[in-house]
């Protein structure tokens, strides 16, 4: 079974962070480009977050993360700044499908002990996990749908398209 | 085995199988919408998939809703890449000031009882309230849809809302669903699907139920179920629409939990800023002042929301000095409905400002900005900081006639206080 690691530097937030508080919607009548809108990531609740933010961050945050609207640069935006996973005890159902569709990994697994700075290793192979560095802790992530896991596996649903020559069939279980 | 839920049985059907909660099933699509919000991504992974053709385009439709009307050249010109799009696909389009998509599938039989509809836009939930399982997405499983016809889809829990007694005087259905939302939280219905039931439903008409399904995702829920009856009936044939194919739960579904709200009991309610969730009756409410009242959204912006502001504002003259009080009418047909029959010169008269048919200020996107320090209560669904475009402002969500009486007050007021 192939094999996904993610490294990188935990970024804290709480619960019911909405996509308007990652990006505002207001911002799409100026651009959709990810690579414009990510200076204004989290701008609201976190002037300072865009511009202190490293390529290979994680986010980690509580339960609903991605609650609200269903607007996809709320997931294209957190990748245009170089995040490629995001940590939460839970997902909005929107967010959680956009963020696979686009690459970046969601991971549900209990955040509670993260804290801020601590270096993360997610990994998805026959078991999907995350260890943290800094503490030494290890956590077991939900396993991924079958589904799930071919979309996440090609790099998002585009790739996945390209690969299946349409919509993946979903694999046996 | 025992019998199924609504979501059970509108899923099993589109996916020409047995299913039950927690399968994850292939589904046919009885309609796609996409909004002007929504719609740009959407083509931009169209094509990236190498999307050719629409495999259901006459069945396929996007709203120019948020940017109604376009407030710069660059969503102007979005509208014009879209209508391209829409033209060379052979797509439906509601035009600018048609209304908000969610209320136009409504009015035109593009969301009928038993159908499966999906939509890039989380209010898609909306129309629950005429039977139909109906959900949100992002811009690339809509693109997918788009291009396949089909989509996946987890078959969900369903909660049971039981409604039950009769509200009083200037309750409404606001103080319903603000109830619920307090009752379940955030992401109490995360992933699965809410079905309205209980003696009470009877008695609610399509506005309110339109409005429960509407917000059922702030509860987190996949979608807000009702049972097709001779309201839902009434409603279709008044817009010329199909009846459908109404889908019944058993009566031995099996439920993962059942809420039961008490009618009687309830009081005017609110919530403050910035949660949906952290909602007080009104008569706790903080006694800030106010200096702007929304009336619109698919929440709260159809004939019968500024009717019932009406019938508390005709208590005074006019609103409070220093207030901007706002109608957005959620439909060109809601327009037509209230200039008709007066409602809205009335409104006028009183001090009311007048935005076309859409989104309007719901999210910042067109419209009406609130300034600074403002606080605004609105009959919205959302009051996230920063949602109306200001996040200096503070929203507080309310039904139209506690919006209406806040207006006459100036600061937040009890509807019960103009009996």
């Amino acid at each position: 079974m192939d094999t996904l690691t993610i490294e990188g530097r935990a970024r804290l937030f709480g619960d019911d962070i909405n996509t308007d508080y990652i990006i505002s919607s207001r911002r799409k009548r100026d651009s959709l480009d990810p690579h414009v809108l990510r200076q204004y990531l989290f701008e609201s609740i976190d002037p300072q977050f865009a511009a202190s933010v490293e390529p290979g961050d994680i986010l980690v945050a509580g339960e609903n993360f991605g609650c609200g609207s269903a607007m996809e640069v709320a997931a294209t935006v957190v990748i245009g700044a170089d995040i490629k996973a995001v940590l939460a005890k839970s997902f909005s159902r929107t967010y959680y499908r956009n963020a696979i569709n686009n690459g970046l990994l969601p991971v549900i697994c209990d955040t509670s002990g993260i804290a801020e700075g601590d270096r993360l290793l997610v990994t998805l192979g026959d078991a999907f996990s995350v260890r943290n560095e800094t503490s030494g802790v290890g956590l077991t992530a939900e396993a991924l749908s079958p589904v799930v896991r071919t979309i996440v596996m090609a790099g998002g649903l585009v790739p996945c398209f390209q690969n299946h020559g349409g919509f993946p069939d979903l694999p046996s279980t | 085995m025992t019998g199924k839920t609504i979501a059970e049985k509108i899923l099993s059907s589109k996916s020409d199988t047995d299913s039950r909660v927690g399968d994850v099933v292939i589904c046919r699509i009885d309609h796609l919408i996409a909004t002007d919000g929504s719609m740009p991504m959407t083509i931009d992974y169209f094509e990236r998939m190498a999307g050719a053709s629409i495999a259901n385009a006459e069945n396929t439709s996007v709203s120019l809703d948020h940017y109604s009307p376009p407030p710069n050249r660059i969503t102007a010109t979005l509208h014009e890449q879209i209508r391209a799009f829409a033209a060379k696909h052979g797509m439906n389009v509601f035009e600018v000031g048609d209304g908000i998509g969610h209320q136009v599938m409504m009015e035109t039989g593009r969301a009928l009882p038993g159908d499966l509809v999906i939509g890039a836009d989380s209010h898609t939930v909306t129309y629950g309230a005429l039977n139909c399982f109906a959900t949100g997405v992002g811009s690339s499983d809509l693109a997918a849809a788009m291009i396949g016809g089909r989509i996946w889809l987890r078959v969900p829990e369903t909660i049971k809302v039981d409604l039950e007694g009769a509200t009083a005087d200037k309750v409404h259905a606001k103080d319903i669903v603000l109830s619920l939302v307090r009752t379940l939280g955030a992401d109490g219905a995360a992933y699965k699907s809410l079905e309205f039931a209980g003696s009470a439903i009877a008695g609610l008409d399509m506005d309110a139920r339109a409005l429960l399904a509407n917000m059922s995702v702030e509860m987190g829920a996949k979608c807000g179920l009702f049972h097709a009856d001779g309201t839902t009936e009434a409603f279709l044939k008044a817009h010329g629409s199909d009846a459908g194919q109404p889908v019944a739960a058993d009566s031995d579904a099996e439920y993962c939990q059942t809420v039961t709200v008490d009618l009687s009991q309830l009081e005017p309610q609110i919530a403050l800023p910035h949660q949906v969730h952290t909602v007080v009756p009104v008569s706790d409410a903080p006694d800030e002042s106010i200096q702007m009242v929304y009336i619109g959204t698919c929440a709260g912006g159809r004939a019968s929301d500024l009717h019932e502001a009406l019938a508390v504002l005709r208590k005074a003259e006019r609103i409070a000095p220093g207030v901007q009080m706002i109608y957005t009418p959620a439909s060109r047909g809601i327009l037509s409905q209230v200039s008709k029959d007066g409602s809205l010169a009335e409104f006028v008269a009183m001090g009311g400002i007048i935005q076309t048919a859409g989104c309007g200020s719901c999210c910042g996107t067109c419209g009406a900005i609130p300034g600074d320090g403002v606080n605004v209560i609105s009959t919205a669904n959302r009051n996230f900081k920063g949602r109306m475009g200001n996040p200096e402002a503070s929203i507080y969500l309310a039904s139209p006639m506690t919006c209406a009486a806040s207006a006459l007050r100036g600061r937040i007021a009890d509807p019960r206080e103009f009996a």
